[in-house]
């Protein structure tokens, strides 16, 4: 038990140092910058879906929370270490009352669905009024349909000068998203990652062993937008402005597309699903015969119908069949994925 | 005479104008074994999930170990030390027998000892050939001495079964009864049932039910041999 | 009291029209337990079919009333053959495979027909209560959600699709059981509540322009609609399309549209938490 930890962690360390320093050289850091970015606030979902059940149609929600925190803070407080934190705690609190109120009142999937999916629109159009200079939080404009640019950018902790762009933002976004995932890993094997797992298959159960599934998914639900607020922070930081678009509905559409194409259940599959599909739609980008979206959407598609675990248990079991390792079989469950470790 | 560990006062279900459970007062000792019986719709069943906080009841009171739990819900329940099966098997499908097992022990001790605690629990279950598989892939017999597996590792004062042999072969039949009987070493057992083999194999005090009272109460030859109980119930099988 | 008419028509036109969008959607949930997350665009290839058609020199009655329906049904039935039925009994996974084929659908409309607002003129003229200016138009919708609900009611009481597709909702397995193939009953529901979308979007295209992503605004609407209606099929739009329109109304006179839109939002959310089965679990139980 002990050993496979610290294996599985050894991997993921040596694993995630090589593709941190070796993606440079074949792509552009800015682009690479992105696909981290994009990877965390998979990684989010993949963390609050595939390990704990909980569908939420609104993590875009969280990740905008996140950006706008980081932007406003920043412009009142002059630097980033603190709007930084920030930007990880207020879309927790959020969350926490927002799970709060669906978990208590007993809410099935669906109705999960359509709270989590509501409560982003809900943030989307207001945010897209806020134009005049009545909206202000402290000296941030909220900007309207522009959002708000001109905020101070990440910078070194206790130096607001040393701000972090270009090359230093990949390697700390990179890194950033190593620790969470090194984070995410270590709260599954814990007891609270052991029963949320219970929790996903099989609520009623899990309950009647003692346990207080209300409170427990409301922690992880909060968890999973703590990661999503601060890959938006770091997202702001990339982009150097905040607009609404953040919250919108595509915006969470591809982040259950991520988690799908990757692999539910598992840790690797939605950072990679993100960071193939992102880098696909910027491909895509650049031409302009087939629209991106037809073809995000045909994706979905084929994979809710014809992989429907995703590419991670796929690739898990090619591993093993190349090493010819004796590994547990990447586990099977119908309807919402597998649970193989990926 | 031991305490009295499970206690309803009064307890009455209604559902719109049916009244399933009506005016229902039991008392379980400790270490007692208790066999709930009655015919479909005699309540019994509306009865096990009022104690176990799946339904909050009309009217009445419950009380564990002296504590009032009339309308908690079920896990504060469990949490008490009260281990709980339903009637259809229950299980964490897509983990292994020694993942939902930990699982269960972990509430009320650490990790380590919880794992431990599986291990002996398995053991004492003979589940060692099967504890690496997932639930999902077991056949239904197994599940099924998995999820008393459960109720085991919990450590349970208190353990209520909703028709523990429905659907098993014989063997496995027996071997719940004796698994039963050794619960009772350390608490009280409440037992629903149909199969009447089954309640004579385990020898207890009875409570029948009929349309959501209690008839009769006594053990269980005697209540076999009341002209009045074979009336309602046993009349045309047993 | 001019400016009290000019405000029970806004209430009642509001109303109207989110019935208008939820029909098909409610069709689809309450008889298949789907949920089309592509409704909002079905409700805009409607549209869209509706102005290509007026602009081949179909009369706009015709377009909007027959020729759009039509299209958005045969196109359900396609898509509810090629992907939806692999995937009945799988509620989430059908959620999500309908809402690749709406991602799909707003770029294929963008390919089509370009990334800019289109329009089609009311056909009604407009006219005057005391100082206040009324769109005719939207008596028009008031009247053809009205119509719209009395023949889903006959439908449903009426006739023999009715009777069984009553008996789908209450308990598909014992519908199935007794011969009825819910193979065929859930094509023919699918296509109906495309159908019904496509008329919705037809209807609605003179009011708002036209763009690819405009379905997104319907699906909010429709989904937390259906949602909140509950179960009980007709019942359960009019209240729940009432309740939102009457809040929406007031708020957007109140304050703003926006505003309105927001306590439309902010309602769906404490109503699904104080009545998660929806209004008609609680107040309508076995009726239509």
């Amino acid at each position: 038990m002990q050993g496979d930890a610290r294996r599985d962690t050894g991997l993921a360390v040596i694993l995630g140092a090589v593709l941190i320093l070796g993606l440079p050289l074949i792509a552009d850091t800015n682009m690479l910058t992105l696909l981290v970015v994009y990877g965390m606030l998979a990684l989010s979902l993949g963390l609050i879906w595939g390990f704990g059940g909980i569908l939420c149609f609104g993590q875009a929600a969280f990740f905008g929370l996140g950006a706008y925190t980081f932007a406003i803070a920043g412009i009142n407080i002059g630097e980033s270490t603190l709007p930084l934190i920030l930007a990880v705690l207020v879309p927790a609190a959020a969350a926490a009352l927002l799970g709060a109120f669906m978990f208590y009142g007993r809410l099935g999937d669906v109705y999960l669905a359509v709270i989590t999916l509501v409560f982003s629109l809900i943030l989307f159009r207001w945010l897209s009024t806020t134009a005049g200079p009545a909206y202000v939080i402290g000296n941030a404009r909220l900007g309207g349909y522009n959002g708000i640019p001109g905020f101070p950018l990440l910078n070194v902790p206790g130096y607001p000068r040393w701000e972090l762009w270009g090359d230093p933002l990949y390697y700390v976004a990179a890194a950033a998203l190593l620790i969470v995932f090194l984070l995410v890993s270590w709260l599954l094997r814990s007891s609270f990652g052991r029963i949320a797992i219970g929790i996903r298959e099989n609520e009623e159960r899990v309950s009647l062993l003692g346990y207080d599934i209300r409170a427990r998914k409301t922690v992880l639900f909060a968890i999973g937008a703590g990661i999503a607020g601060l890959a938006g922070a770091l997202f702001a930081a990339w982009a150097e402005v905040v607009t609404p678009s953040l919250f919108g509905l595509q915006q969470s559409a591809e982040i259950i597309i991520w988690c799908i194409v990757g692999g539910l259940g598992t840790r690797f599959g939605p950072v990679l699903g993100a960071a193939v599909l992102t880098w696909v739609k910027i491909v895509l980008g650049g031409q302009g015969a087939i629209d991106n979206m037809l073809v995000m959407g045909l994706i979905l598609v084929l994979f809710v119908l014809f992989l429907p675990r995703g590419i991670a248990p796929e690739l898990a079991r090619l591993w093993g069949w190349v090493t010819g390792g004796t590994r547990r079989p990447a586990r099977r469950r119908a309807p919402r994925g597998g649970t193989a470790d990926g | 005479m031991a305490e009295t560990v499970l206690e309803t006062e009064g307890l009455t279900m209604r559902f719109g104008g049916v009244v399933a459970v009506d005016g229902v007062s039991l008392k379980v000792r400790a270490r007692e074994l208790r066999c709930l019986i009655g015919p479909n719709g005699a309540g019994k069943s509306t009865c096990f999930k009022c104690l176990c906080g799946l339904l909050k009841p009309t009217e009445g009171r419950v009380f564990l170990r002296g504590e009032e739990t009339t309308g908690w819900d079920p896990h504060r329940i469990a949490a008490l030390g009260v281990g709980i099966k339903m009637q259809v098997s229950s299980v964490m499908d897509g983990l292994s027998v020694q993942e939902n097992i930990w699982m269960a022990a972990r509430r009320h001790m650490d990790a380590r000892a919880a794992t431990d605690k599986a291990g002996e629990v398995i053991d004492r279950l003979a589940l060692g050939a099967i504890a690496r598989a997932d639930l999902g892939r077991l056949a239904h017999g197994e599940r099924q001495r998995v999820e008393l597996g459960l109720v085991l590792a919990q450590d349970p004062w208190l353990v209520l079964l909703d028709e523990p042999a429905a659907g098993m072969t014989a063997e496995e039949v027996a071997r719940m009864g004796d698994i039963i009987r050794e619960m009772t070493r350390t608490a009280a057992v409440v037992v629903v049932e149909h199969d009447m083999q089954f309640i004579r194999s385990l020898a207890s005090t009875v409570t029948v039910f009929h349309r959501g009272r209690v008839l009769v109460e006594d053990h269980v030859d005697r209540v076999m041999a009341d002209p009045v109980v074979r009336d309602v119930y046993l009349g045309k099988g047993a | 009291m001019d400016l009290s008419v000019v405000i029970l028509i806004e209430v009642l036109y509001a109303i109207a029209s989110l019935i208008l969008i939820s029909a098909g959607l409610a069709v689809v949930f309450g008889m298949m337990k789907v949920i089309n997350l592509a409704h909002g665009e079905f409700m805009v290839l409607g549209g869209y079919t509706t102005i290509t058609a007026v602009g081949l020199g179909v009369n706009i009655f015709v377009a909007m009333l027959i020729v759009a329906p039509i299209v958005v049904g045969l196109f359900g039935l396609i898509v509810e053959r090629l992907v939806f039925r692999h995937l009945y009994g799988r509620m989430i996974d059908t959620m999500l495979a309908s809402w690749g084929l709406s991602l799909m659908m707003i770029g294929g409309f963008k390919m089509i027909f370009g990334n800019t607002t289109t329009g089609v003129a009311g056909p009604i003229p407009g006219f005057t209560v005391g100082n206040y200016q009324v769109n005719g138009y939207n008596l028009f919708i008031i009247v053809v959600s009205v119509l719209l609900l009395l023949a889903m009611l006959a439908l449903l009481r009426g006739t023999r699709f009715g009777l069984i597709a009553r008996g789908t909702m209450q308990r598909a397995d014992m519908a199935a059981a007794m011969g009825h193939s819910p193979d065929r009953i859930y094509m023919m529901t699918f296509a109906l509540g495309s159908a019904l979308a496509g008329l919705a979007g037809a209807v609605l295209a003179p009011l708002v322009g036209l763009v690819p992503t405009a379905g997104a605004a319907f699906i909010a609407k429709a989904f937390i609609t259906v949602i909140a209606g509950g179960p009980v099929l007709v019942a359960g739009l009019a209240s729940a399309a009432g309740t939102f329109g009457l809040v929406n109304q007031v708020f957007s006179f109140l304050v703003s549209p926006v505003v309105g839109d927001v306590a439309l939002l902010v309602t769906a959310i404490v109503l699904l938490r104080l009545l998660p089965r929806g209004i008609t679990a609680r107040f309508f139980r076995g009726r239509l």
